[in-house]
Parts: structure tokens; sequence; C-alpha cells
């Protein structure tokens, strides 16, 4: 059984210019102890969707239709106080510019303890004691529990944070570009712990990212966004090598590729669409080279084109 | 463990003092606004012990006389000591001003705070308000409110703040409305943190050094409003502060006979301690503001 359906889910953000239509009917499932990628560009609805699973969607924006399905569970029908029993215990998150993630003020310790003792009945020590065995566990020496966090590197920090996501046991991480504001070094350090720890904890892992290199190296499957809908959906194998999706093909051509190095990066053309007046039929058909006029006008749907990969475009299978 | 939590919070807050105070220490103007105000405070806690006579106690020497060896700031126009006048006034004057700014930063500091981190209607009625008592002349409105209340040192005291919240109000929301947006706040959304937990935890911590400054320079404005109405006859006639020895002097022909350590002193006083709070104001900004501090 997956541990997370998301199935249609629609969050609209209800704004004085329009209705923004951040994330528009994306259905997709994680599997136990899986890492699944959501890929795609700034502004496509990935962090939406993210904030959606755990329930902080601000005023305006609002969940409109769907289901999210938890351990069997639609949290969309859970109250407040029972969505905050989940959020943190079995869902937890990684945010995006962790690095601004703990509160100047407050010592590192001190912050994982109060994230502990919102969700378990123990003590200050022990749960302090846990927070030194957490970082223990990413690496840091837990004597730095009492450190503030402008004593701590960036890498170091974005430890932390995982440190935090795993304070209480979650089953499932929801990683918001986890590593976009370190180095290459240090990103590829804090994915090995990842992995690592995933490995370890039997943890699911939702990474969003708009770096392909690191959802390739992290991720079973692979979802791609674009505008709200999901274009393409597939095992991360059959996706980088064989993508059908033009979008997707643009994403993957747009980096450079380590087994063909005389191929020079390629860009998308043009800019992705207002989500308040999206392109009619197919989002992607005003920047899409092979556009037809069916393009144009029908809104083509995900179709299984074999082994699990799904393709939303009319060109292949129909 | 073998350190208990408050004890370790305890040294913690022992250690942040004693950087501040390394930091402190390099601002001259800072030491010596230190040094008078300290010099002030000393005197309005000392009052009964070094004040020379009674304030009140009428013919202790002739009236009108200047400084001499008995009343080393003269006499009024009853014969009482000026000198015991100003070190009781000290005391009063002071403890008008900061209970007055005080009270105006923690009026300032929860309208601000409400108003930017919940926005929307709060926020505009918050606001509203907010802008209504900024746009009033203060001078008219504490002099209308002063005389509505009656007199009494509490009472200055209310009025100083009601009219000087608003700017401390508008610079906490300003502050709040950026501090909520950060990814910590989010994180501690996540983690299920309520409303009053954020504020109060989390946002708070984070303005406190802004408010800290504002709150040094909201005493000299504060004194000095003080002293205003006391002048203009709107001060409590049973304590003597600063501005009702100007008012004594003024009414019981202190002016007109010249005599002049009745008007200087009360006013070289009140100049002292604004000059002092300004210097302390301007080197606590200095260590706030790492772009103002000189390298």
């Amino acid at each position: 059984m997956s541990l997370l359906v998301v199935n249609n889910l629609k969050t609209y953000f209800y704004t004085l210019r329009g209705v923004v239509r951040a994330v528009d009917g994306i259905s997709f499932y994680i599997d136990e102890g899986r890492a699944f990628g959501l890929a795609g560009e700034s502004g496509c609805g990935k962090s939406t969707t993210a904030l959606s699973i755990m329930g902080l969607i601000k005023d305006p924006g609002k969940i409109v239709d769907g289901e999210i399905v938890f351990e069997g569970e639609d949290l969309l029908k859970k109250t407040k106080e029972e969505l905050n029993q989940i959020r943190w215990k079995r869902i937890s998150m990684i945010f995006q510019g962790a690095m601004n993630a703990f509160n100047p003020v407050h010592r590192v310790g001190d912050q994982i303890v109060e994230a502990i003792l919102y969700h378990e009945n123990i003590t200050r020590e022990e749960a302090w004691e846990k927070a030194e065995k957490l970082l223990g566990m990413v690496g840091i020496d837990p004597s730095r529990a009492k450190n503030y966090p402008h004593e701590f590197s960036g890498g170091m920090k974005q430890r932390a944070i995982i440190a935090m996501a795993l304070s209480c046991n979650p089953k499932l991480v929801i990683a918001d570009e986890p590593t976009t504001a370190l180095d290459v070094i240090v990103q590829k350090q804090v994915l090995d712990l990842m992995k690592e720890l995933q490995n370890k904890l039997k943890l699911s892992i939702m990474l969003i990212s708009h770096d392909l290199s690191v959802i390739a190296q992290m991720c079973d499957s692979i979802a791609i966004m674009y505008a709200g809908k999901i274009v393409e959906y597939a095992d991360a194998i059959s996706l980088f090598k064989e993508p059908q999706h033009p979008y997707s093909k643009g994403l993957i051509n747009s980096f450079p590729n380590i087994l063909n190095p005389g191929k020079k990066p390629e860009s998308i053309p043009g800019q992705p669409p207002s989500l308040i007046n999206p392109p009619s039929g197919c989002r992607f058909h005003p920047r899409c080279p092979f556009a037809t006029d069916k393009c144009r006008e029908v809104e083509p749907h995900l179709v299984n084109i074999g082994s699990k990969h799904y393709v939303a475009c009319h060109l292949i299978g129909g | 463990m073998e350190i208990s939590p408050f004890k370790e919070k305890l040294y913690l807050l022992g250690r942040s003092i004693k950087e501040f105070w390394k930091l402190y220490r390099s601002s001259k103007i800072g030491l010596i606004g230190l040094g008078i105000l300290l010099f002030f405070v000393a005197v309005a806690m000392t009052a009964p012990i070094i004040s020379p006579y009674d304030p009140w106690q009428r013919k202790t020497g002739e009236p009108f006389s200047g400084p001499s060896k008995e009343h080393p700031l003269g006499t009024d126009d009853m014969g009482r000591d000026i000198l015991s006048q100003i070190i009781w006034g000290t005391r009063i004057s002071l403890l008008v001003g900061f209970i007055a700014s005080l009270s105006a930063t923690i009026i300032g500091v929860t309208v601000g705070m409400i108003s930017g981190y919940f926005g929307g209607t709060i926020d505009n009625i918050l606001m509203g308000l907010t802008d209504i008592i900024l746009i009033l002349p203060t001078i008219p409105l504490m002099i209308v409110i002063a005389a509505y209340l009656g007199q009494s040192i509490w009472n200055l005291a209310l009025v100083i703040a009601i009219v000087s919240w608003p700017s401390t109000a508008r610079i906490v929301r300003s502050q709040t409305l950026s501090l909520k947006e950060e990814a910590f706040v989010e994180a501690a959304r996540s983690i299920g943190a309520g409303h009053i937990r954020i504020i109060v935890s989390h946002i708070l911590p984070n303005v406190l050094p802004i408010i800290l400054a504002n709150t040094v320079l909201m005493i000299v404005g504060a004194i000095i409003s003080e002293a205003g109405l006391s002048f203009l006859g709107l001060g409590d006639p049973t304590h003597q502060s600063w501005g009702m020895i100007l008012y004594y002097a003024q009414v019981a022909g202190g002016f007109i006979r010249g005599a002049w350590w009745w008007i200087v002193t009360p006013g070289v006083c009140i100049t002292l301690v604004g000059v002092s709070l300004t210097f302390i104001g301007y080197a606590l900004d200095e260590i706030i503001n790492p772009r103002l501090r000189q390298r």
C-alpha cells in the first residue's frame, strides 16, 4: 500500500488580480521507504504542493478539491488539532531556504527540543538528550546543541534542520529545495546523509527541486510539473533515459550531460505562463516547438504509455 | 546533565551581557551618557540622605537669596532651599519619564505586533487608530487630556504614554511584517506552535533590540513633555519635579526678580539628562545597527 496518495489536488490562491491556479489537479503516490521527486521550474506549484500536504496553506490560498490520503486517512478531512498531531510526528518537512529555518535568537538545541516537546510527552531534559542524539546522527558534535544558529556553517545548519525534521520519527519527510543554498560539495554530503538516513530509518522522502541532478541522485520515481500540472510521471531511469514530454526533454537537455560532454546545454525558450490566465489546451503549447492546433485547444490528460510511465501530451500515445 | 537549565540560562545571560558591555565600552559618548544618567539616578535614590533641607520647608533662609554657603543654589520666594527641591525633583522627573516611556513601549509593542502579525482587518483598525494619534498635534492633545484627567504624576505619565506609543507601534509593525515571513516562523508553525507562542517566543526577541534604543530615546521626550506640561500648570502640585520648579519660578516672580539660580538649574538638569539619554540611545543604536558601527 502506498504511504501517501495525492488525488486530483487543486490549490488555488484567491488574489485581487484573479484566481491563481497554483496547483491544478495533480495526482501521485509515494510508497513506503521510497523517494519521490517533484521537479519543475520556479513558480510551477512545487512548494504549494508540499505546503498543501502539510496543511500549511495560508490565506488567500485554499485547497479547493482533491484528496491527500496518508496511511489510509484523508488529511483534508482532519481538524486542526488532528493535523497538528500528524504534522511533524508522521510527516515532517525540511523547508526551502533552510538556512533561515532556525530563529537566530534561540539555541539550536532549544529549537529542536521545542519541536519534540510539542509532540511527545517527555521532560525537557529527556528532549534535550534526544536532540543531542539527533545531532550526532546527522554528523554534528552533540555539544554544539548549545550553539546559536550563527555559530553553525551553512552545511551544519542544513544537517541540523534534517535532525529537527527527524525529531519525532516521521514516516514521510518532505524536503523542499533542501540543498539550494549549498555549494556542490556540501550538497553531495547532505544528499548522501539523507540517502543514508532514508535507508536506516525506512523513511519515505518527497524531494522537491528544480535541480534535476539532485533528483536523479535521490529519487526512485519522478514527476515533472509544469504550470500547476504534472506533465510526466515515471520511474527515475526511464524518465532520464526516455523522456517523452517536450518539456521534460527540454528540462533534461538544459543540464550538462557527463556522458555526452560535447553537447551544449539548451534552454527552453519563453517563460512560465501566468497561472491566473493559463494558456488554453496544453499549458506548454506557447513554448513547445511541436505544438499543433489540437495542443492549442484540447487539454491533454496523463496517459499510461507502459510500465507506469505517464505522459500528458497529444503527440505521444494519443 | 550536571548543570541545571536555570543556571545555564543565567550563565548565558551573563555571557551576553558581558559581550554587550564589551561593545558598549568602545563608544565614548555612550559612556559619558551612562555616567551622567547614573549620577542623576544616584541622586534620585539617595534624595532623603543628601538633600540638606526639606524641600517644602519655608524660611530656611532669606527669600530670593542667591547661591551661598547655606544654600548652594539659593532660595525661592518663600525661602525654600532650591538644591533640595532639585534633588527631590530628580526623583519625580526620572520616574515619570521612565514610567511613561515604558508604558508607551508596552502599548506600542503589543499593538505593533498584533497588527503586523495578524494583518487584515485587525491591522487596518489598529493602524487607523495609530495614524489618528500620530497626526494629532501632540502638545495640545496632551494639554487637553491632562486637564481632563486631573493633576497627578500618574496621570502625567499616562498622558505622555498615550501620545507617544504610535511611533513604536509603527516600527514594531514593520519589523513584524518582515519577520513573520521568515522561514523560522513557518517552521515553528509547522511543528505546531500557536500564534501566541510564535509572537512571544519567535518574533518578540527579534524586535527587542530595536525597541530598546527606541525606548531610551523616548524617555528624553517623556521627561521634556513632563517638564512642559508642569510648566504650563498641568503638573502635580503635591510633587516637585523639575518642571514644577520652573512653574513656581514663573508664577512667584522668579523670572521678574532675576532669580537666575531658580530658573537655570532645573533647565540644566533637564538638558543634561536629555543629552545623556540621547548619547546612550545613540550608542545602543550603533551596537544594534552594525552599519553605523565605526571600523
